[in-house]
């Protein structure tokens, strides 16, 4: 079994190493799933190494290359009738989100420390679904893809159901039946492109060796896209994402608004863009305008939400939207900027949700205008939300910056097959968001560290403990390293988005630049 | 290349802000949680290693290029940054030209002191590591801003210096009117932020285009004096340079008839404006005051907001070419001198009299550069001359400020009086100061102001000149307002009475910054700055010497505006000044709330932002999205509740529905058959 089966089987061994131990043995429990996470924090470290040692002799050669080319790849027949493959591999746009997905998860294991109720059957759940996003990120055949998304998708139900807060019930379901829905369109998707082919395989890598006829691609991309953008909260699609993560508990928002919304705009890039270029050009205008409105909509209402994960759930919308923003651009700039906005936002959002389920154990409210003055009872969480939230507002310096500045030239630069003047009004409309980023940010980080505390109960709060300090250094450590030497993430990816642009411009008319 | 002869400086400028940066760190996170005492040395010593350095470079460089040679900017150190696209890169380095060094004296020199005054001023505040480890932060970034040898590493470092300026005017983040005066000053600062992103992505796209086009051998050229030979389409060497400029002008008019260069500049200058405080984008600076006064000193008042004046200047090429940005320039910088001064005549508060002062000189400075051409680019030098003067007594004057604050425990100016005897050393301090931004010869501010005053006469701006003129008569006058009351008369406090001097950690700086303030007119800073160092061999502005035709009724105003400010409130005659208030009634009230612009953007953004956007929006959402979502759950709900009628269990209907429907079937079957 090869390094990439580890990575994904790890979380799963784990979850069965924890049904193994008895549900009294908390502690044991809770030690072993930070064991596991760790574990695989370092496999995923082992598997950076190799996959940079194999694709750096190849960045040249992708500079002109039209298909994806994968590392690390093991491939097993599993359904042989059906032409369904055990294929899993890597590339660099893989590889980042399983570096994103592997910090966030042993964070988030970290954050929730404290969970009292039903630990066990808590962390197993957490680490099943955790093993469903590696399978996603890693599988390359779309059968497998499709499992592993369900795999990562129906654990949240139950987290939610059993572990959350508020309307927890009416929120699990919202969000568990707004992803199917999303889950039948790619379903539907997928298979149109199984019988198109007439390759009689799911495998993606040979499904992209076929030029699809333009009307199958007129029809299939933007049910691709919208399958995908429900869960990466393309709007109007998105309003699970706000009920869901206020009620989910720290670990589960954590994983969910971090990782889980990237599946959307993985699969997107990935599956819809990559497989259905000429779709891509049809749609790409559509979707820029619909993510257009996720990017303000998201962040003006974001200004007056008064729980503080409501607030975080719409500026989740917000930097989601410049994910699928990014992707709609269709050009190099715009599509590593959505790819270095995922990783942001994913190291960012989980910050954010980490930081208001350690504030929320103290202060037992999460509304805004209940707290106040906090920073001076707890420094340490409040500087790690100041970073945080500067993170959010793009400050140069952090990773935000060097995405959205990305994907701001991408829309700006615009594509040969998408109206030049329209792009561009609507990466002016989209940069808006900059000020209203700043607005809300600094309203709620006023509101809640800074002025006098008024709350006298607040008063004897106190700061972090090491684990949340570990867990939050880690992600404000990631999210700093990411933004001033945002050349390793670069160097990463960009060979792997390559072919998916290159795709572009090999098929259809061109027209001239500018 | 020419890169192997340099003096050991030069090769090594990325050290100048690499200093503050490492010290920011280990204070920040080392130093500070164990010892804030020994985090404030820390922070001291390695800025005060920074100004060395900056001194040492500046001597280099002047070496390098003697008087009357053409001064080439030099970019001797870069490395790949942040790569978009291939030709689309940012090279993040250091540049090394006149203005570049001018600036980084000053910053280090500024600095270095406010770090020093910051260990008595500061001392036993509770925040006191915080306070050094954002001060060393700010250092940095603004140094960073200063180097930067493209434009989007001036706009990274640009955001950076407005966070720790935010950080910074927020410092007392138990206090609320600080926590609105930070986010206030963040937001209508990211607001003119926007414009300027705007301005560079408009830059960016073009400049790439055009890069495609050029000729190696001019590529070449423009990379001649930065390391590694490489311009990439965001850097001032190739954004200056005739050859891409005129491609600029080229592309003729864009939107609503303006032309995309003047577009773009007046966006990049939006951002200007910001962080210089121009009008209407003033509101911010007066409430930064409140910030401890050694920050207003460093921040407000010498370095990061001259970052606007900086950024025209440095890209003056591409503001003179387009034409009518450069006249935006001059007509906001010249309107907002006069707008401000008159505000400062009505302020009670020393620090906001302060603010407002800075407004005015701000203005000057924008309007020199502005009033500048390529033919004649005196201004160009006469700005950069007032921004080096402007840092030593302006800085100065809030040290003495702080000093005073310090010692009464209050802003009020009536809170203050008779305080001359009592510190001598600070009252000999802020008098030198107070003649020098008065413009009073021989101190550095009449040497400066009297440059942009000649520039704006010799290239026929007279509306601009006369203002110039009208305005340095009201600075003299609300300088020396506060001087008096704060000074002179009796002590109007109990807090007042009992004031005794400073220590000594922050007279040191006050008496250094006094010395600069007399000897920085002298330097004849035409022969150190002026237009065309890489492109424009001419040194077209080399020192004019004194123009008595301009200095001595510049000379006669400020005497006016003393005189009228001893009269009203030095002559212990104060019923005079309330008389004078009273007379002019409703108009004086409009002056003193600052014309209720601050009500005017509250209104903005509370009532019709807040309250006609965000909360619709986020209404909508909530009912009309999220409804319709609900409303189709609830569609399932109750049609299958309905469809679950069916399933009665009862054979008879089973059989009436099966018997009914075959029938149905058939006729249907039968009307498509026949």
């Amino acid at each position: 079994m090869g390094l990439l089966s580890w990575l994904i089987l790890l979380p799963f061994l784990t979850a069965l190493a924890v049904v193994c131990v008895p549900a009294r043995r908390w502690m044991m429990i809770r030690w072993i799933a930070l064991a596991g996470t760790g574990l695989h924090l370092i496999l995923t470290g082992i598997a950076t190494f190799r996959f940079w040692g194999l694709a750096m002799p190849d960045v040249a050669s992708m500079k002109t290359a039209t298909l994806m080319k994968l590392y690390l790849v093991e491939q097993v027949p599993w359904f042989q009738t059906l032409g369904i493959q055990y294929h899993v591999g890597v590339d660099g746009i893989s590889m980042a989100m399983v570096i994103l997905t592997s910090i966030i998860i042993f964070t988030g294991v970290l954050a929730s420390w404290n969970v009292k109720e039903r630990t066990k059957e808590f962390f197993v759940l957490l680490l099943t679904l955790v093993t469903g996003v590696f399978g996603v990120f890693l599988s390359f055949d779309l059968f497998l893809f499709f499992m592993f998304y369900e795999v990562a998708v129906l654990p949240m139900y139950l987290l939610i159901g059993i572990w959350g807060t508020g309307p927890k019930e009416y929120a699990a379901m919202k969000l568990t039946l707004m992803l199917l829905v999303g889950s039948a369109f790619i379903l539907v998707g997928i298979l149109a492109l199984y019988h198109a082919s007439g390759l009689h395989t799911f495998d993606l890598t040979r499904l992209a060796q076929v030029s699809y006829s333009t009307d199958l691609q007129y029809w299939v991309f933007p049910m691709l896209f919208v399958g995908f953008g429900v869960l990466g909260a393309l709007y109007p699609f998105h309003t699970w994402s706000p009920d869901g993560h206020a009620s989910a508990p720290t670990a589960v928002s954590m994983l969910h608004a971090g990782v889980l919304m990237k599946l959307g705009g993985y699969g997107a890039l990935r599956i819809a863009v990559y497989l259905l270029p000429d779709g891509a050009k049809d749609w790409g205008l559509f979707f820029m305008a619909l993510t257009t409105i996720n990017i303000l909509y998201g962040s003006f209402g974001a200004i007056v939400q008064k729980d503080l994960k409501y607030f975080t759930a719409y500026s989740s919308v917000s930097h989601c939207g410049f994910v699928l923003f990014g992707v709609a651009a269709l050009n190099l700039m715009g599509v590593k900027g959505a790819v270095i906005q995922m990783f942001s936002h994913g190291i960012m959002t989980g910050l954010f949700f980490g930081l208001i389920g350690m504030v929320y154990g103290r202060t037992h409210t999460r509304m805004i205008n209940e707290m106040g003055g906090l920073a001076k009872v707890m420094p340490w969480l409040a500087v790690c939300f100041y970073v945080g939230g500067l993170a959010s507002l793009g400050l140069p310096g952090f990773s935000g910056f060097v995405a959205e500045s990305h994907v701001f030239l991408g829309g700006f630069f615009g594509n040969p097959w998408t109206n030049a003047v329209a792009m561009k009004t609507l990466t002016v409309i989209a940069t808006l968001s900059i000020v209203v980023t700043a607005v809300y940010v600094l309203r709620g980080l006023a509101r809640v560290f800074q002025g006098p505390i008024e709350n006298h109960h607040f008063l004897e709060l106190t700061d972090a403990t090491l684990t949340e300090k570990i867990s939050t250094g880690v992600l404000v450590a990631t999210l700093a390293f990411a933004g001033i030497m945002p050349w390793f993430l670069i160097d990463l990816i960009e060979s792997s988005i390559m072919p998916i642009i290159n795709r572009l411009h090999a098929t259809g008319t061109m027209v001239a630049f500018y | 290349m020419m890169f192997q002869n340099l003096g050991f400086m030069l090769n090594h400028t990325w050290l100048i802000p690499a200093i503050p940066f490492f010290s920011f760190l280990l204070v920040g996170l080392f130093i500070r949680p164990r010892s804030p005492k020994l985090a404030g040395i820390v922070a001291t010593v390695a800025v005060f290693a920074a100004a060395c350095c900056a001194y040492v470079l500046a001597w280099e460089y002047f070496h390098l290029f003697p008087a009357g040679t053409e001064r080439h900017a030099l970019v001797p150190w870069n490395f790949e940054w942040l790569r978009y696209q291939e030709h689309l890169a940012v090279r993040a380095g250091v540049l090394v030209d006149p203005i570049s060094v001018l600036l980084m004296v000053v910053v280090t020199t500024v600095s270095a002191l406010v770090h020093l005054y910051s260990i008595g001023y500061m001392h036993g505040d509770q925040g006191y590591g915080r306070y050094f480890t954002w001060l060393n932060l700010f250092t940095f970034s603004m140094l960073g801003l200063v180097v930067a040898p493209n434009i989007l590493q001036m706009y990274v470092c640009w955001e950076l210096v407005g966070a720790s300026s935010f950080l910074l005017i927020g410092f007392y983040y138990e206090k609320p009117s600080a926590v609105a005066a930070s986010k206030k000053a963040f937001i209508v600062t990211r607001f003119a932020d926007l414009g300027f992103l705007l301005g560079v992505i408009i830059l960016g796209y073009y400049g790439y285009h055009f890069f495609g086009e050029l000729s190696p051998a001019l590529a070449q050229q423009m990379g001649q004096y930065t390391a590694g030979g490489v311009v990439d389409p965001f850097d001032f060497a190739y954004l200056t340079h005739p050859e891409v400029l005129s491609k600029f002008v080229g592309l003729g008019t864009g939107f609503l008839g303006v032309s995309l260069l003047t577009m773009a500049m007046v966006l990049v200058y939006m951002g200007a404006a910001g962080k210089s405080a121009m009008f209407p984008l003033h509101i911010w600076l007066p409430d930064a005051m409140e910030g401890p006064t050694p920050v207003s000193a460093l921040i407000h008042a010498a370095t990061m907001v001259v970052a606007g004046v900086y950024l025209v200047a440095r890209t003056f090429l591409v503001f003179a070419t387009s034409g009518d940005a450069l006249m935006v320039v001059a007509y906001i910088g010249a309107f907002t001198s006069l707008f401000a001064a008159v505000i400062g005549c009505t302020q009670d508060d020393i620090k906001r009299v302060l603010a407002f002062s800075t407004l005015s000189q701000l203005g000057y400075m924008m309007f020199a550069l502005g009033v500048a051409t390529m033919d004649h680019p005196l201004g160009y030098t006469a700005s950069m001359f007032h921004l080096f003067t402007h840092a030593f007594f302006k800085a100065l004057l809030f040290l003495g400020a702080g000093a005073l604050i310090h010692a009464v425990h209050s802003n009020e100016i009536w809170d203050m009086g008779g305080l001359a005897r009592k510190m001598p050393i600070t009252h000999a301090t802020v008098l030198i100061a107070t003649l020098a931004i008065a413009g009073i010869w021989p101190l550095a501010g009449f040497f400066s102001k009297d440059e942009i005053l000649v520039s704006a006469l010799e290239n026929q701006h007279y509306g601009i000149f006369g203002l110039g003129l009208l305005v340095a008569g009201i600075t003299a006058f609300y300088m020396f307002r506060i001087y008096f009351v704060s000074f002179w008369g009796k002590a109007r406090s109990k807090h007042a009475e009992h004031a005794h001097e400073a220590p000594l950690v922050m007279l040191i700086p006050l008496m250094i910054l006094a010395v600069l303030s007399v000897v920085a007119g002298w330097v004849p800073m035409g022969e150190f700055v002026s237009l065309g160092g890489a492109s424009h061999g001419a040194a077209e502005g080399a020192h004019h010497g004194i123009n008595w035709a301009v200095a001595g009724p510049s000379l006669f105003v400020a005497a006016i505006g003393i005189s009228v400010a001893w009269f009203l409130y030095g002559s212990g005659h104060e019923e005079r000044s309330k008389s004078v208030a009273s007379s002019l009634g409703g108009v004086y009230t409009t002056i003193k709330r600052k014309f209720y612009f601050d009500e005017l953007y509250l209104f903005i953004t509370h009532k019709v932002v807040f309250r006609f956007v965000a909360a619709p929006i986020a209404w909508f959402d909530r009912h009309v999205v999220d409804g319709g979502v609900n409303l189709s759950g609830w569609i399932t709900r109750t049609s299958s509740t309905a469809l679950s009628r069916l399933q009665t269990g009862q054979v008879q209907t089973y059989g009436a529905w099966f018997v009914g429907g075959s029938i149905g079937a058939l006729l249907v079957l039968w009307h498509l058959m026949f």
